[in-house]
């Protein structure tokens, strides 16, 4: 397997263009922080915090949100309808030239 | 008024087995938690989740981790103080630390282990620039007492139980409830969005949906919230009461403000020496520190408890010797006397 190529626009607006490995079961959120872009990931990965919300900007198909993220991002700020959780969000190859945005951080 | 040698903040599965290798030096601990049980979001938050990372088991649920912890520090009879928050500490004339909660309750010891984790979970606040300046004038995180809310007109907002289920005891109580979500649905028990959907339809509920507060006016005290509709504009809503209702999230809180070095949500330790923080005496171990290398993992925080409690040892006995000891050799002593060791070979001469 190959990586794939995704571009993350951070709360700067800078545009990073990151090469994301497929094979090592990470997601968007892990990803944000392998790169050290500023991502919390507060909770691990369970949906419980938001803290890796991002807005999708190009039109990727993506997997449906599963009842833990839906929950979330019922409770969370700034959500818009192409929010998702990063951390909900694994990276396949179907994701190859995905391009997302950081939401703002909550409460800092 | 509580004494012990090493005062735990946090009751989570690190601040758990710190009683355990303090235990086995003798050493005396007392564990202090915002949440009603020990065992912190292991036992709060995902009970039923396994865990597959903890040496030797292949696989443990959270929960059971924590039944296990608590049996195995049983032995070293830990005090605990629950449903309490560390509030704030104070070193007294004799080098020792006074603790005291947020509902009063004061604690005496030589050290403090922060084991805070991700800190304590606190109502999250929706991003309304003037929301600070209306706390306890009429914003409100938790409902304390309903009675507050006799005949007055309350805005909530969220869609989550609590949200709805507030709508609902408050339709009977206030004057006027208007309950705000961003969307058209909610993700509440069934039973709840049925009762709230027939509440909107009798009146008793004023129910806004795609829609947002976004600011908050009055003359000291809340007289109306700014509504940003998703398709209507900015409605002003007329209310003595604006209650955001968005569920929890872990804040580290009062530590922060403890003189702590902090570093990103962390308490900085040095580097893998012995956890210390920038006030001796004061460890941090687990989730809540940090240093180069930095794992957030239950495993790292047991070894970091177990290094920190051998330096702890050092501040409450000044210049008293000892040398770890293996369990298997020496066995587990109880403070109640009980000893739990290995049976000793029989040798038979034949």
């Amino acid at each position: 397997m190959s990586d794939i190529t995704i571009k993350i626009k951070d709360r700067e607006g800078v545009v990073h263009e990151l090469q994301a490995p497929t094979d090592m079961a990470m997601n968007i959120m892990e990803l944000c922080k392998a790169y050290e872009l500023p991502v919390e990931g507060t909770c691990g990965g369970m949906a419980m915090c938001a803290s890796c919300q991002c807005y999708i900007l190009s039109d990727h198909e993506l997997p449906e949100k599963q009842d833990a993220e839906e929950d979330m991002l019922d409770q969370a700020f700034y959500v818009e309808d192409n929010s998702r959780l990063g951390c909900q969000l694994a990276i396949t190859e179907d994701l190859d030239g995905l391009e997302i945005e950081l939401a703002p951080e909550s409460e800092v | 008024m509580i004494k012990t040698d090493i005062l735990i903040i946090g009751a989570g599965p690190v601040g758990m087995f710190t009683v355990f290798e303090a235990g086995l030096l003798k050493l005396r601990c007392h564990l202090i938690d915002a949440l009603a049980q020990p065992g912190g979001q292991c036992s709060e938050i995902y009970p039923k989740k396994p865990i597959y990372d903890i040496p030797a088991y292949p696989e443990v649920l959270a929960g059971d981790l924590i039944d296990n912890l608590a049996e195995q520090i049983k032995p070293f009879e830990p005090g605990y103080t629950l449903g309490e928050r560390a509030q704030t500490i104070e070193k007294l004339e004799d080098g020792t630390f006074k603790v005291v909660t947020n509902k009063g309750t004061e604690h005496y010891a030589p050290t403090v282990f922060i084991a805070g984790g991700l800190g304590s979970f606190e109502p999250r606040k929706p991003p309304i620039k003037e929301l600070v300046d209306f706390e306890d004038k009429g914003v409100e995180y938790i409902i304390r007492d309903p009675e507050l809310y006799r005949d007055k007109r309350v805005v909530i907002s969220g869609g989550g139980d609590s949200a709805l289920d507030w709508a609902i005891f408050l339709s009977d109580v206030a004057s006027e409830v208007s309950l705000v979500h961003r969307r058209n649905d909610f993700r509440g028990a069934l039973d709840s969005v049925e009762k709230v959907v027939e509440l909107s339809k009798s009146g008793k509920i004023n129910l806004i949906t795609e829609a947002e507060v976004k600011g908050i006016n009055g003359e000291g005290k809340v007289e109306s919230v700014l509504i940003k509709h998703k398709h209507d504009g900015d409605i002003v809503k007329e209310c003595d009461h604006f209650i955001p209702l968005f569920g929890l999230s872990p804040k580290l809180g009062p530590i922060a403000d403890w003189g702590l070095e902090i570093e990103k949500n962390a308490i900085v330790v040095n580097n893998a020496l012995d956890y210390s923080t920038n006030i001796p005496g004061i460890f941090a171990i687990g989730d809540v520190n940090t240093y180069p290398g930095k794992l957030k993992l239950i495993l790292c925080g047991f070894h970091e408890a177990t290094i920190a409690v051998q330096y702890a040892y050092n501040i409450i006995n000044p210049g008293k010797r000892y040398v770890m000891k293996y369990t298997t050799v020496n066995g587990v002593e109880g403070f109640d006397g009980e000893k739990k060791e290995a049976k000793k070979a029989a040798v038979i001469k034949i």
